[in-house]
């Protein structure tokens, strides 16, 4: 599926919506009324299916969220949760693997009572992907559930599990019957990065998905968009008048979208290798970030117009043209990292001694657009840095002249706003300021907002927030194929040209990156922001 | 926790002693969201800052509380100022003796932060017309509480003559999770209503708004009857096809019964005052749904009343 066919013709105005006797119920309820703030978006009635339910995310971040909408009073009485694993459990079994996980990780405060009432409707079933009877157990758990707890057939399919199973998965969804509505509720599938591994993996397993469920009905999951700064990015954009004047060529030197990270690649060797940073971060987290920041200006916060303007962007960006100077990319070596001595990404477990995948990746991207042209986006990413974080920084052009002696500006460095995304929140202006006294001397000072300050403890979990929309079926914040394409366009020219020439450079951990990525923009004159 | 007690002082000196103690512990006290000042009295103080302190969590914010004493003594302000480290927010305990007391508005005046939104909340007694108040006029938002009324319905008329865009009650606020779940439980298809119920315990205002809002709403009359508490304990609707109904006997738990299909269990708190100040904050703009639901109270108050009577007589 192509951008062109997603959005060719009379699109609906809110194409994740299929919209089933259940959701018209919803709409014509005369208790709902847009104008009530304070009864909140719930979920319709409706069956969670979480494939997959033994794994690290759906114990640490999906049980836990879906704990903590209940909790919330965000889902619907009824609400039911059936997890499928190739475990010999029963249901009683997988209710207390769901307690567990609930107490250890649930963000709001354990209540008796929402546990009570969520773990009525949660069941298990087992089986193994390849089993048709186990799918067809499954079938019929649900349609118990929709009469028992009257979910209304309304199912949500979470395929939190390695892509190479989703063929086989999807296939048992259809062949049992489950994948197909007839009419009756809708049917939504869940899917997370890894969106493939280049562009032709990634349009195999798109058409894989889209043979059984319609475009509209998948959810692509890039939990950072379901980050509260990351949403951020628009509100600040274009809920005020002071920046968009501003935001363009005219006034911006360069942008630098950062992601760091202080730990390794821990327990996830067998994923890891062969797929390296690039794949893992920039393709999907930092394309995502610069597409926020470039866009255009959405006609209204509909998914369709918010992910054309996102599309618009992508297309427009511009590889460097010798990706020898305008790419670095590098592989952690033994170090010291925070006070704590750690080996090598190459000495690391399961990790053959001379692998070529990249831990560090930074990338030089023009857009070409009226107003990015001749504006460089700098993106990196990279494991065992100095420290954990996640920037979108804008640099400022300096002043044109500055009526100032020149010693009076020498501390002045270049304006710059700063959305931080992760840890510590919020948006950072720096600007130059008089140093009190009786000289003219101007330095730089920051202004400070803090996310955690100004709304203390109201910032849901990015899967809470994301979940829930997959129930309401309100697709603004999933990247559409399209998307996922296009971010594949940008990257493999690159994967290929690193795959061709050369070996990742050690860097050794705790740093912010190697020698090369330093050279990339002090070759333009520039220097990284210090992590 | 920083606490600075000044006595006969002066707003200017409050201002000075706020700037020392930010200063002192580390830059000034930014991001703060709005002011909150609680119109109470010495009894009543503690639970109100202690639940405005901790909604403060959420909002970060001056909370003022204007506390008059002694009318018959000598004008004079005392002042209790909190500067947590642990918690953001600072709150102001002015102590206002004698005539002042008829002037708290200069006191709070000064100390009101600028740029940002002002709330006005009387835990207790409320002025007859809180927008007409001095401290009711500068507030974006006023919070009233019908349920600490000796007369709480009469209260709600009151309110319902008084009312003023950005005004609302406690009472309402305590609706919330029982109408968002009769509103979930009505986004499933249903059969056509026919009529319906909320049984609460006497003087329960937050009932009477329920059912005012139920019949505004779904054009069906919803009777308001009494049982033993605590607060609602059932909304019913009877329909063609049997009744559909949520009972909660025991302030925690309701239980769904849908003729024809099993009953579910819902978790449904009774909420603390913390938790109720904290939704009353999250959102300024005045309550329309509240002001027609007020309205529609008020103007079908007779009729309930001859119900409630018809009832009282056939009992």
């Amino acid at each position: 599926m192509t951008a062109g066919a997603e959005t060719g013709g009379i699109a609906p105005a809110n194409p994740g919506v299929i919209t089933g006797r259940a959701e018209e119920a919803r709409q014509g309820n005369p208790l709902r009324d847009p104008r009530d703030r304070r009864i909140p978006r719930v979920a319709g009635p409706c069956v969670l299916v979480i494939f997959g339910v033994t794994g690290d995310l759906a114990r640490k971040k999906l049980m836990p969220a879906v704990y903590d909408l209940a909790n919330r009073g965000l889902l619907p009485p009824g609400f039911s949760l059936v997890g499928f694993a190739r475990r010999d459990w029963e249901h009683e079994d997988f209710t207390q693997v769901t307690y567990q996980a609930v107490k250890e990780h649930a963000r709001t405060p354990f209540r008796d009572t929402v546990w009570q009432q969520l773990s009525e409707g949660v069941r298990f079933v087992p089986g193994e992907f390849d089993d048709d009877a186990a799918f067809d157990r499954l079938a019929e758990t649900v349609r118990e559930l929709d009469v028992e707890r009257g979910t209304g057939g309304n199912y949500a399919f979470y395929l939190s599990i390695p892509p190479r199973f989703f063929p086989l998965v999807v296939q048992q969804l259809k062949r049992s019957g489950l994948a197909d509505g007839r009419g009756r509720g809708w049917r939504r599938v869940v899917i997370e990065k890894p969106f493939g591994h280049d562009l032709a993996s990634a349009l195999e397993l798109n058409a894989i998905v889209d043979a059984v469920f319609p475009a509209g009905s998948v959810f692509r999951i890039d939990h950072y968009l379901g980050k509260e700064t990351v949403q951020n990015i628009l509100a600040l954009r274009f809920a005020n008048e002071m920046y968009e004047p501003i935001w363009n060529r005219g006034y911006v030197d360069h942008i630098q979208i950062t992601m760091a990270e202080d730990v390794g690649i821990g327990g996830r060797a067998g994923y890891y290798d062969g797929i390296g940073a690039a794949r893992d971060v920039i393709q999907n987290h930092l394309l995502q970030l610069l597409a926020l920041t470039a866009m255009e200006e959405p006609v209204s916060f509909d998914a369709d117009s918010l992910r054309m303007e996102k599309e618009k962007a992508l297309s427009a960006v511009r590889l460097p043209p010798d990706l020898a100077t305008g790419t670095a990319r590098g592989q952690y070596a033994a170090g010291w990292q925070g006070g704590i001595q750690v080996p090598g990404y190459l000495e690391e477990e399961g990790i053959p001694s001379d692998s070529r995948t990249e831990t560090y990746a930074a990338v030089k991207l023009g857009i070409d657009t009226r107003r990015w042209a001749g504006v460089p986006f700098y993106l990196r990413t990279g494991k065992r840095m100095t420290r954990r974080m996640t920037e979108v920084a804008l640099i400022f052009q300096r002043a044109p002249h500055l009526p100032f002696a020149a010693t009076d500006t020498e501390e002045l460095g270049q304006n710059a706003l700063v959305i931080r995304i992760q840890p510590d929140e919020g948006v950072t202006v720096r600007f130059g300021s008089k140093v009190p006294g009786t000289a003219m001397e101007v330095r730089d000072v920051n202004m400070d907002f803090a996310y955690g300050q100004s709304f203390t403890e109201s910032s849901p979990e990015a899967y809470e927030r994301l979940l829930l929309d997959v129930l309401i079926g309100d697709p603004p914040l999933f990247p559409r194929q399209a998307e996922v394409e296009l971010s594949w366009r940008i990257l493999d020219p690159i994967e290929e040209f690193w795959a061709s020439y050369t070996k990742p450079e050690q860097y050794p951990a705790g740093i912010a990156g190697p020698a090369s990525a330093d050279a990339l923009m002090a070759r333009d004159g520039r220097t990284w922001r210090r992590l | 926790m920083a606490t600075i007690d000044l006595t006969e002082t002066s707003t200017s000196a409050i201002s000075a002693a706020l700037t020392q103690a930010r200063r002192s512990m580390g830059g000034p006290a930014m991001g703060m969201v709005l002011t909150l000042i609680i119109v109470t009295n010495e009894a009543e103080q503690y639970d109100a800052v202690r639940a405005a302190t901790h909604a403060g969590r959420e909002h970060p914010s001056r909370t003022i509380a204007v506390i008059t004493r002694r009318p018959q003594a000598d004008s004079r302000l005392d002042a209790e100022i909190r500067v947590g480290e642990s918690s953001p927010g600072e709150t102001l305990l002015l102590r206002m003796y004698g005539p002042l007391g008829q002037h708290a508005d200069s006191v709070a005046a000064p100390l009101l932060i600028p740029d940002v939104p002002v709330v006005t909340w009387w835990p207790d007694a409320a002025p007859p017309v809180p927008a007409k108040d001095p401290l009711g006029s500068v507030a974006q938002r006023r919070v009233t509480d019908a349920a600490a009324a000796d007369a709480p319905r009469d209260m709600l008329l009151a309110l319902a003559r008084a009312y003023q865009p950005g005004d609302t009650d406690l009472s309402w606020t305590r609706a919330t999770p029982w109408r968002s779940l009769l509103a979930a439980v009505l986004d499933q298809r249903h059969p056509e209503l026919d009529s319906g119920q909320v049984l609460a315990e006497p003087a329960n205002p937050t009932a009477d708004l329920l059912a005012a809002w139920l019949e505004l709403r779904l054009g069906i009359p919803v009777q308001r009857r009494e049982s033993a508490g605590p607060g609602i304990t059932e909304v019913r609707f009877d329909t063609s096809e049997g009744t559909i109904m949520v009972c909660r006997p025991d302030g925690r738990t309701a239980t769904l019964s849908w003729a024809g299909r099993s009953d579910r269990k819902v978790a449904l708190h009774r909420r603390e005052t913390v938790e109720l100040i904290a939704e009353e904050l999250r959102r300024l703009e005045p309550d329309e749904v509240y002001a027609e639901t007020l309205r529609a109270l008020a103007a079908g108050a007779g009729a309930a009343d001859q119900a409630a009577g018809a009832e009282a007589a056939d009992q």
